[in-house]
């Protein structure tokens, strides 16, 4: 995408500026339809109405909610510290934003291949911890100092099985570019890595029809359950991230008031909500990117293929198309979720995470290892992934492809 | 003291924090309430914590006294029954009928028995709309829960929809007079009911899929709060905290008023099945589900009796009111179950139509003063659910 601007313009600095501003367009909009879903859904489980005033249906209740924030008076207690109040809000936004450089839109739109994606998405959506320790800490409110410690010891808690299940996916495809494990998981929703991932499944003959005489194929029948597992953990880490129900004891409202957002008010508490949404929708992208084959379509191939279009037009916008859905898909559960459960308790909160979450994550990492060393295919040299940065395959490598063999 | 049982922190684990001898770390006194969304009203507690641990909870009371008791000294005896409503708002024909039944007392007044069955019917009612709202609806909402709160509020609604048309209010009655009724009941009312009964298990039902058997649910009120048989006897606790300490104590049964000796109710108390132990916020919480289907068994009860002889629902309710209410000297204490337990009048009557003097019981009050016991050694969010727990309102707590 970001090679293509700069052929149109000629120059490095508007492109930079596009490319920037697309996500902020998106956190923009996603956040006004997730706050819309939450609160029509949320109504809708709850035998309620929900907003109706503003606009038909009440449509433009989040729109009329922002505008609303945005006239009130910015507080600061007297006696919170000044510039950490101040920078707080936009931390933790900056950190959630950063993680949109390396969300793969679709096949034509990433803003940036980065061949480290996976570690670079890891890496700054820790900062979101430092802006929400920050505003606990700097609001010289103990309650917001809860919140914010709550929120630090468990973000930082439930990112090491995270990162021990992305772990497994990212030895598995043999690359970081986020482009790049995408591609490999084309031609069918069974070469998703939730169901194992394209080499797991190339090894069963009986599935593929050719054989590919692999010694103990049936062993990667084992990697289905374990890699299902693996996106549920990778989800349920990803909900204590974002400090979503049932993770959501940092602002944990019937015992800390509000967390670490309670003196923040106007713009400020604004992009805190904004943040937050934002860093919902990039859990789930992730997932959807890691997992759930990214804008492939379940299909074999993309639905305006088999119409017989096959411009980069039509399979960008088809790609986006998937890629949305599915992150919703996954936002909609998070909603759903945080109407249905109770919160849990810091202590069964760790307990889940040290006592459960990491033994299976060690355990999923060995035994990918050991399925990668003595199972799975050799890697073919056309089967390498992620290449040239700036012309993505649209087409899955060739073993990713079960129904050639028919 | 009590024992406080498979816990991370244990009495002498406080001890040992406080003596200073373990890893040394320094206690933080925070403030929780008078505005808190967790304290039921306007309800200060002083919390010593040890990180997430309480060391301490000094509960301050008082920001919602209206002095009830100087009030009825210089009110007459009817118009005390509207500061009744306002003590347990919640709960408030209970209140109005525990007051109305200790000035009968007073007065030697029997009233009819159409009087009686409509306040069991209304007493019982107004019962389950209570634990609705405080023993299921806000214990939900306490720990995390949100939507069982409104499928809560949503019955309740049928319940003060049915009040409204009998007496015009939704919340604060003045229905139950001394020997009768401000209102006679309306044509459907018996109808509305029985479609309300009807319905209402339903909505148990949909409760106990979305709280009591939720896995997180469990996970955060079993084995928490626990108030053993004795310390519950000994902070003299009643209604369903002390049924849900293993104690088969309700008046409805054990001091008769009113008709209850006609109509068959169990007695729920708590127990120890899957893990849980008897006393603690799941058998609290657990209590008053089982009370509000037992509830429920007395309305149907009821209401099949007023159909089975047409006589029973004519005549006038107001009949048995004294024209004149001016008890001889005298006093009186009478006691009811409400659905936050025992709830007591002790009227001393100087032959005027004004008390001399009313002391009121009130349950939440007692049961609140466990508080400091119970919480000791448990986390921030334990306490929430402990004090959750108790069902208290602090209209009645200050009075």
């Amino acid at each position: 995408m970001h090679q293509f601007l700069v052929d149109l313009f000629g120059q490095n600095v508007v492109p930079y500026i596009i490319v920037c501003a697309l996500p902020l367009v998106f956190i923009l909009v996603f956040a006004l339809l997730a706050i819309l879903g939450e609160l029509k859904l949320s109504a809708f489980m709850q035998h309620r109405v929900g907003p109706m005033e503003a606009g038909p249906y009440g449509l433009l209740q989040p729109l009329a909610d922002i505008i609303k924030l945005m006239q009130k008076e910015s507080i600061r207690p007297l006696k919170a510290s000044r510039w950490l109040f101040q920078i707080a809000p936009f931390l933790v936004f900056v950190g959630s934003f950063a993680a949109f450089a390396v969300i793969p839109f679709s096949p034509f739109y990433i803003a940036a291949d980065l061949n480290v994606g996976v570690f670079y998405i890891i890496a700054v959506s820790s900062i979101v911890v430092i802006g929400i320790f920050m505003a606990g800490w700097a609001s010289n409110n103990k309650y917001t100092l809860f919140g914010g410690i709550r929120s630090v010891a468990q973000i930082i808690s439930y990112e090491i099985p995270g990162g021990f299940v992305v772990l497994a996916v990212v030895m598995m495809a043999g690359t970081l570019s986020m482009q790049g494990i995408i591609e490999q998981q084309g031609g069918g929703f069974w070469n998703w890595y939730i169901f194992g991932g394209p080499k797991a499944i190339a090894t069963h003959s009986f599935i593929t029809g050719h054989d590919i005489a692999t010694p103990g194929s049936w062993l990667s029948l084992l990697l289905i359950p374990l890699m299902l597992l693996a996106t549920l953990i990778y989800y349920v880490c990803g909900l204590a991230e974002t400090n979503r129900v049932p993770f959501d004891l940092p602002e944990a409202e019937s015992e800390l008031v509000a967390g670490y957002n309670t003196e923040y008010s106007s713009m400020k508490y604004a992009i805190f909500y904004l943040a937050e949404y934002a860093n919902m929708f990039v859990v789930c992208a992730i997932a959807v990117t890691l997992f759930l084959g990214g804008w492939h379509s379940p299909l074999p191939k993309f639905i305006v293929q088999y119409l017989g279009a096959d411009s980069h037009i039509w399979l960008g916008l088809e790609g986006l198309f998937w890629f949305i859905m599915k992150s919703f898909v996954l936002v909609l559960v998070q909603i759903l979720l945080r109407w249905t459960l109770p919160r849990l308790r810091v202590d069964q909160l760790m307990h889940l995470c040290w006592k459960i979450f990491l033994p299976v994550g060690f355990v999923l990492v060995i035994v990918v290892a050991a399925w990668i060393t003595f199972v799975a295919p050799r890697p073919e040299p056309a089967a390498k992934a992620g290449g040239d940065v700036n012309t993505p395959k649209v087409v899955a490598p060739p073993v990713a492809r079960p129904l050639a063999g028919k | 003291m009590q024992e406080l049982v498979d816990h991370p922190t244990t009495e002498a684990q406080v001890e040992l924090i406080r003596s200073g001898k373990s890893l040394r770390s320094e206690e933080m006194t925070i403030n929780m309430g008078p505005q808190h969304p967790s304290t039921h009203g306007v309800f200060r507690v002083e919390l010593v914590l040890d990180g997430e641990q309480v060391v301490d909870a000094i509960p301050h009371l008082g920001y919602l006294h209206r002095c009830f008791e100087k009030h009825t000294e210089a009110m007459t005896y009817p118009q005390v029954i509207p500061y009744c409503d306002r003590m347990d708002y919640l709960g408030a024909m209970n209140n109005d009928w525990g007051y109305a039944l200790a000035v009968e007392q007073l007065m030697g007044v029997q009233v009819s028995e159409k009087v009686e069955y409509i306040r069991v019917i209304v007493g019982e009612l107004n019962r389950i709309a209570s634990h609705l709202v405080g023993g299921i609806g806000t214990y939900g909402l306490d720990v995390g829960a949100f939507t069982p709160f409104l499928y809560c509020f949503r019955d309740r609604e049928i319940i003060l929809n049915i009040f409204e048309k009998l007496c015009g209010a939704r919340l604060l009655y003045n229905y139950v007079w001394v020997g009768g009724l401000s209102h006679d009941i309306y044509p459907t009312f018996l109808d509305e009911i029985e479609s309300f009964c009807g319905q209402f298990r339903n909505t148990i039902r949909e409760v106990n899929e979305l709280l009591t058997g939720n896995k997180i649910f469990t996970t955060r009120t079993k084995k928490v709060g626990v108030i053993t048989k004795e310390v519950a006897i000994n902070y003299g606790i009643s209604g369903p905290m002390l049924r849900a300490s293993g104690v088969k104590w309700d008046i409805r049964r054990d001091d008769r008023y009113s008709i209850y000796d006609r109509f068959d109710f169990e007695i729920p108390i708590g127990n120890d099945n899957d893990g849980a132990l008897i006393g603690d916020c799941y058998n609290r919480y657990w209590v008053r589900m089982r009370e509000m289907e037992e509830s429920l068994r007395i309305v149907e009860q009821a209401v099949r009796d007023c159909r089975k002889t047409p006589t029973l629902m004519q005549g006038d309710v107001q009949k048995d009111v004294p024209k004149r209410i001016k008890p001889a000297s005298g006093e009186i204490y009478s006691r009811t179950e409400t659905s936050k337990g025992e709830l007591g009048f002790y009227i001393i009557s100087a032959n005027g139509t004004n008390p001399y003097r009313v002391k009121v019981r009130p349950p939440c009050f007692v049961n609140l003063s466990i508080l400091p016991d119970a919480t000791r050694g448990y986390y921030v969010a334990d306490l929430i659910a402990i004090m959750g727990s108790f069902d208290f309102v602090m209209g009645e707590v200050d009075r």
